[in-house]
């Protein structure tokens, strides 16, 4: 197994800035391995959103190397990405819900997307509901639903074809404490069964909820390692699943 | 907590179509509420009655060009009615042995005085004052050409010296330029309504795009190929290209069949040649159908142009 195959995201000296401004991301070098969580943290403006647009693939640095699941991104030809897209589960800060969509026909779309056959699409989505607590609100549209149950439907339509990687960006920024821990306890739920998982949140209280995580902090567009856990994974992240 | 349901990874990752119903409920459908199967209804109507009148001036001037090909007219300028009808009764027989020559017919008197009675009254009256000419109308074998005519020409030359012999096509010459004309300003016409249609098409597909933005980018990173977005245009715009087609071509139909009896109604022989032919019929009723086919594939190019900018 080559060195690149054991790993979900390798950044190499990566770089973004928008136009002719200053980089809003300098110098970022490190490696995601697979069934890790971890938590992207950093004040307002300090670039994690950016960041979360790379790993998410909606953009593509202006220098460095990005490979993602052993594939160099940066010449990936445009028409492959949506392969590699398939393998993600974003959870957006704006939850991003298609608005006249059912909350159902929201958790099923990925599945859609990906020609998944409709007999093979409304049990797992009714139980993916159910595993958020919106069953009973699986007909009602965006509109209708209060912050939190959107921030659910989001992320149960972020984790239901099983990603590879899951990217969420402040998915408990709208919620309770109550039911951000919650949240929370499905992402690691997640996580036991492989995925690796990048919450990008201010909220400090909550790096401590997740045992075995680790923190990435991004200060200005520069990435620091506070654990040191980037630069020195424990050796089980080393070993593919 | 209890283990989140989860796909297999591998159903979740093929590359299959994202299509119909479903892919169309992504974009929000206006249908017949929305201004595009008007606008393409009345693009198709136009289109079909420019088609229409291109067509019947196509099947007029067929006709007339069938009816006069090979068509020659002999005219005998005499003063004198007695050597004038000597030198007709010795072109008809001429002209009956030339080799080439299929028909030949002297015109009656009376069908000569019937004709230049509108604008000189009763001929009979005038007949010192004003010699009528004789004429012999020949329909040769195949098209009349100059050195065909130039052969008659001296056939006769030495027993009818009155002769003079005119290619009946050679009148008509203006005619056919005209209609001809006519013919390109209708195939222009076409031309022109098929790429406002187009125009009109790409407007309302960049401006779908644009108030469907978010939804397009949602699926665009969920992993939706451009393939598949666009798919979900084509068909939103074909459907409205559908029923504005089938609308359109109804009106068209209606206004071609009222301006076609009103056009047969002046029973004149010439217009009466530039009626439709089942083939023409047939062509109109494909005019929708092409433009279905234009909206979608203006829709797909200009989806798929929007989306190259995405990442």
């Amino acid at each position: 197994m080559s060195e690149a195959e054991g790993e979900v995201i390798r950044f190499d000296n990566v770089g973004l800035r928008y136009g002719t401004e200053k980089e809003v991301l300098s110098d970022l070098s490190f490696t995601l391995y697979p069934g890790s969580f971890y938590f992207l943290t950093g004040a307002s403006g300090a670039g994690k959103t950016s960041l979360l647009k790379l790993l998410y693939l909606a953009q593509r640095p202006s220098r460095g190397k990005i490979q993602m699941f052993g594939t160099d991104v940066i010449t990936l030809p445009r028409e492959n990405l949506p392969r590699l897209r398939r393998r993600l589960g974003v959870v957006f800060q704006d939850f991003r819900l298609v608005p006249h969509l059912s909350a159902f026909d929201n958790v099923a779309l990925p599945l859609r997307v990906a020609g998944v056959p409709e007999q093979d699409i409304a049990q797992p989505v009714a139980d993916m509901l159910d595993w958020v607590g919106l069953s009973h609100r699986s007909e009602a549209r965006p509109a209708t639903l209060s912050g939190g149950e959107q921030q659910r439907v989001a992320i149960a339509r972020a984790v239901i074809a099983r990603p590879d990687l899951l990217v969420a960006d402040e998915p408990t920024g709208n919620v309770d404490p109550d039911m951000a821990l919650k949240l929370l306890r499905l992402f690691e739920a997640l996580n036991r069964l492989g995925t690796t998982v990048v919450v990008a949140t201010h909220d400090v209280h909550l790096l401590r909820k997740v045992e075995d995580s680790l923190i990435m902090r991004l200060d200005r567009g520069r990435l620091s390692d506070p654990t040191g856990a980037l630069r020195y994974p424990p050796r089980r992240m080393q070993v593919a699943e | 907590m209890k283990r989140p349901p989860v796909l297999s990874r591998a159903a979740g990752r093929g590359l299959a179509r994202f299509a119909g119903a479903r892919a169309a409920a992504l974009v929000p459908q206006a249908r017949l509420g929305g201004p595009m199967p008007w606008v393409i209804a009345i693009m198709i109507a136009l289109t079909a009655i420019a088609a229409a009148f291109g067509l019947a001036l196509d099947n007029l001037a067929d006709n007339a060009r069938a009816e006069i090909s090979g068509g020659l007219t002999v005219q005998l300028v005499e003063p004198l009615p007695d050597e004038r009808n000597r030198q007709a009764e010795v072109a008809v027989a001429i002209l009956s042995n030339h080799e080439g020559v299929a028909q030949v017919r002297r015109v009656p008197d009376a069908e000569l005085e019937a004709l230049i009675e509108p604008w000189l009254g009763d001929v009979g009256e005038l007949e010192d004052a004003i010699p009528v000419p004789a004429l012999v109308d020949v329909r040769l074998r195949g098209p009349v050409t100059d050195r065909r005519i130039a052969q008659l020409r001296q056939a006769l030359a030495r027993q009818v010296p009155a002769a003079r012999i005119d290619g009946q096509a050679v009148w008509l010459e203006p005619v056919f330029a005209a209609i001809t004309s006519l013919q390109w300003l209708a195939m222009g016409l076409v031309v022109l309504l098929a790429l406002t249609s187009a125009a009109a098409v790409w407007l309302a597909a960049r401006s779908a795009l644009g108030s469907n933005r978010d939804t397009i980018e949602i699926v665009h990173l969920l992993g939706g190929t451009d393939g598949q977005i666009a798919r979900i245009f084509q068909r939103s715009i074909g459907f409205d290209a559908l029923f504005g087609g089938a609308i359109g071509l109804a009106l068209g139909t209606a206004a071609i069949l009222v301006l076609g009896r009103q056009f047969a109604a002046l029973g004149s022989g010439m217009v009466a040649g530039g009626g439709l032919a089942l083939a023409d019929w047939l062509l109109l009723a494909a005019i929708p159908l092409i433009g279905v086919a234009l909206a979608m594939l203006t829709a797909r190019l200009t989806v798929l142009a929007e989306l190259r900018r995405m990442l």
